[in-house]
């Protein structure tokens, strides 16, 4: 299922832990679609001069999370910044379709960390993180049903029609 | 190192008796048990034959045994034959909120079809109350189907006692035993089901054969319509070489089951203490005494199932589990959160199912390479920093 890059990045990954008092920290994900990622950094001359993550997932977010770090790190803040889902998919050679809602992921939790840095360079107070219950994130493939009772849903409704359940839909692809 | 299988219930290795009576059957060449010579006649002697064995199994009549290609045949077959049966006399069907797909998907298609559903819950340990059953069932009520064990848990349901309130009712009662046949031992006119479902691939007989019960006098519709064969209940060519393994595969089974059962649940107990002994922080899922003995569902906290299988099949150990990633859909098991089972918690579940070949140092290996793993990915998990 996964290419030689994909296993190789999942079985040794690259950068694993937390920064401890790091300059930007990046969420992303819940368990209810069954990905978490949490990426700190270390910014120094405006580069990225530490990274590290942790994540909650399958083979293919390890993978992913592992390689976004390795491309991340020592890069300046401008070039992370473009650091895409496409890039991150490319660099492992490719993901199978299910699962290239992680790469969107990693890159997120990247751009996260990178911005909250920023928010706190200019003094802003620290974003509130979207990483409740409650959130979850579909594909086009799983189409927006409820997780609870499986009935359609519509990206931007707060609550299931059916059963009632608080629930977000949000497009990840 | 020895591959070693942990995924039974996703196919089981074949007994060698039964791969030897399949080559064997493959070399003979065996004609269409339909033909009216001599060719065909000796196909039909092999389907007779092996139709009394499956008989046996689960202590039918050999005439109320269908052949189907597997389960979710068989399960579609009892669902919407039984269903599209009754329609005039009413259109509302029972099942529990643990079924396996191919009787839930089914029940959907029924309810494309205007058919009113209603679903039992079950309690914290996955067993449906009886009683929940009878509340439910209404004047236009056609078919209560409830399966026997549940295939990712493992809780056996009291089926006995809802059948009865099903025949007081009247209403035909269809019972998915796939996961229980050939491995407990199954009494139909015991459990007093009109229908039943089960595969060979079950109790190490090939894949692509199944079978259904149907109690004589049952009214069904065909979900196969076509050239009459399996005396008009399910048309198509029959699958000869499948049905002669399962035939073998279930003379076997009966002879083997008590000895097979006592080795399962000493099986079972070493898991059991092992986790406990190796692992934090794990939940078992399932109900602790009616429960398959061949099934462990273990739910580990803090990490993700797929990647615990991923690491595990690097050591040559295959199991199974149930996260949303792994599943394709990306949605967590309908059976854990109906179980009560945290979204988190569901992710971090494995399936562990085991056979008669399945030993002791298959295990305590298992075990080994299972806490090493846990021990990498809850370092590499945000949830487990956070505990």
């Amino acid at each position: 299922m996964y290419s030689k890059t994909v296993m190789d990045h999942f079985k040794n990954p690259r950068n694993v832990g937390e920064i401890q008092g790091a300059d930007g920290v990046g969420e992303v994900g819940n368990p209810i679609c069954g990905d978490m990622m949490k990426i700190t950094i270390k910014v120094a001359n405006d580069s990225i001069k530490d990274i590290k993550f942790l994540t909650f997932g399958c083979g293919a977010a390890i993978a992913v999370s592992s390689m976004v770090t390795e491309m991340a790190k020592g890069k300046t803040l401008d070039e992370a910044k473009k650091i895409s889902k496409e890039s991150v998919a490319q660099a492992l050679e490719d993901l199978p379709m299910n699962k290239l809602h992680c790469s969107n992921l990693g890159a997120d939790a990247l751009h996260m960390a990178i911005k909250d840095y920023e928010n706190h360079k200019a003094g802003k107070v620290k974003e509130q993180q979207d990483t409740t219950e409650g959130y979850h994130c579909y594909t086009e493939e799983a189409s927006g049903r409820c997780p609870y009772c499986d009935s359609e849903m519509h990206t931007g409704e707060k609550a299931c029609a059916l059963c009632g359940r608080k629930i977000e839909i949000k497009l990840s692809m | 190192m020895n591959p070693i299988n942990l995924d039974y219930i996703s196919s089981n290795p074949l007994l060698p008796e039964v791969k030897n009576a399949m080559i064997e059957a493959i070399k003979k060449d065996y004609g269409n048990p339909s033909s009216a010579h001599q060719l065909g006649e000796e196909a039909a002697v092999e389907i007779k034959n092996a139709r009394e064995k499956v008989a046996k199994l689960i202590t039918a009549s050999p005439d109320e045994i269908i052949f189907t290609s597997c389960g979710t045949e068989s399960n579609n077959h009892a669902i919407k034959g039984a269903a599209f049966a009754k329609k005039d006399k009413g259109k509302h069907v029972i099942t529990s909120d643990i079924e396996h797909n191919s009787v839930l998907k089914p029940i959907r298609t029924l309810r494309t079809l205007g058919y009113d559903t209603t679903s039992v819950s079950v309690d914290q340990f996955g067993r449906v109350k009886p009683d929940d059953v009878l509340k439910a069932i209404r004047d236009d009520t056609v078919l209560i189907s409830i399966m026997h064990a549940n295939n990712e848990i493992g809780t056996i349901q009291p089926i006995k006692e809802i059948a009865q309130i099903a025949r007081e009712k009247k209403i035909t009662i269809h019972c998915d035993a796939v996961s229980s046949v050939g491995v407990v031992p199954i009494d139909v006119h015991d459990l007093g089901i009109d229908l039943l479902s089960f595969a060979a691939n079950q109790f190490n007989g090939p894949s692509g054969v199944g079978g259904l019960y149907i109690r004589k006098g049952t009214s069904l519709w065909p979900l196969l319509d076509g050239g009459g064969q399996e005396n008009k209940r399910r048309g198509g060519t029959e699958n000869l070489i499948g049905i002669i393994g399962m035939g073998m595969a279930s003379e076997i089974t009966l002879k083997e089951m008590d000895s097979r059962i006592k080795h399962l649940k000493r099986i079972k107990e070493r898991l059991t203490n092992g986790f406990k002994e190796n692992i934090d922080d794990i939940i078992f899922n399932g109900h602790p005494e009616y429960s398959l003995p061949n099934l462990i569902s273990l739910s580990i906290k803090y990490i993700e199932g797929e990647s615990i299988v991923l690491m595990l099949d690097e050591e040559n150990i295959a199991v199974a589990t149930k996260s949303a990633c792994a599943s394709g859909s990306l949605r967590a098991s309908h059976v854990l959160i109906a179980i009560g089972r945290d979204y988190a918690d569901a992710q971090g579940t494995l399936v562990i199912t085991y056979g008669r070949d399945t030993t002791e140092n298959d295990i305590d290996r298992f075990l080994e390479v299972l806490k090493k793993t846990v021990d990498t990915l809850r370092k590499m998990s945000p949830l487990y920093q956070k505990k």
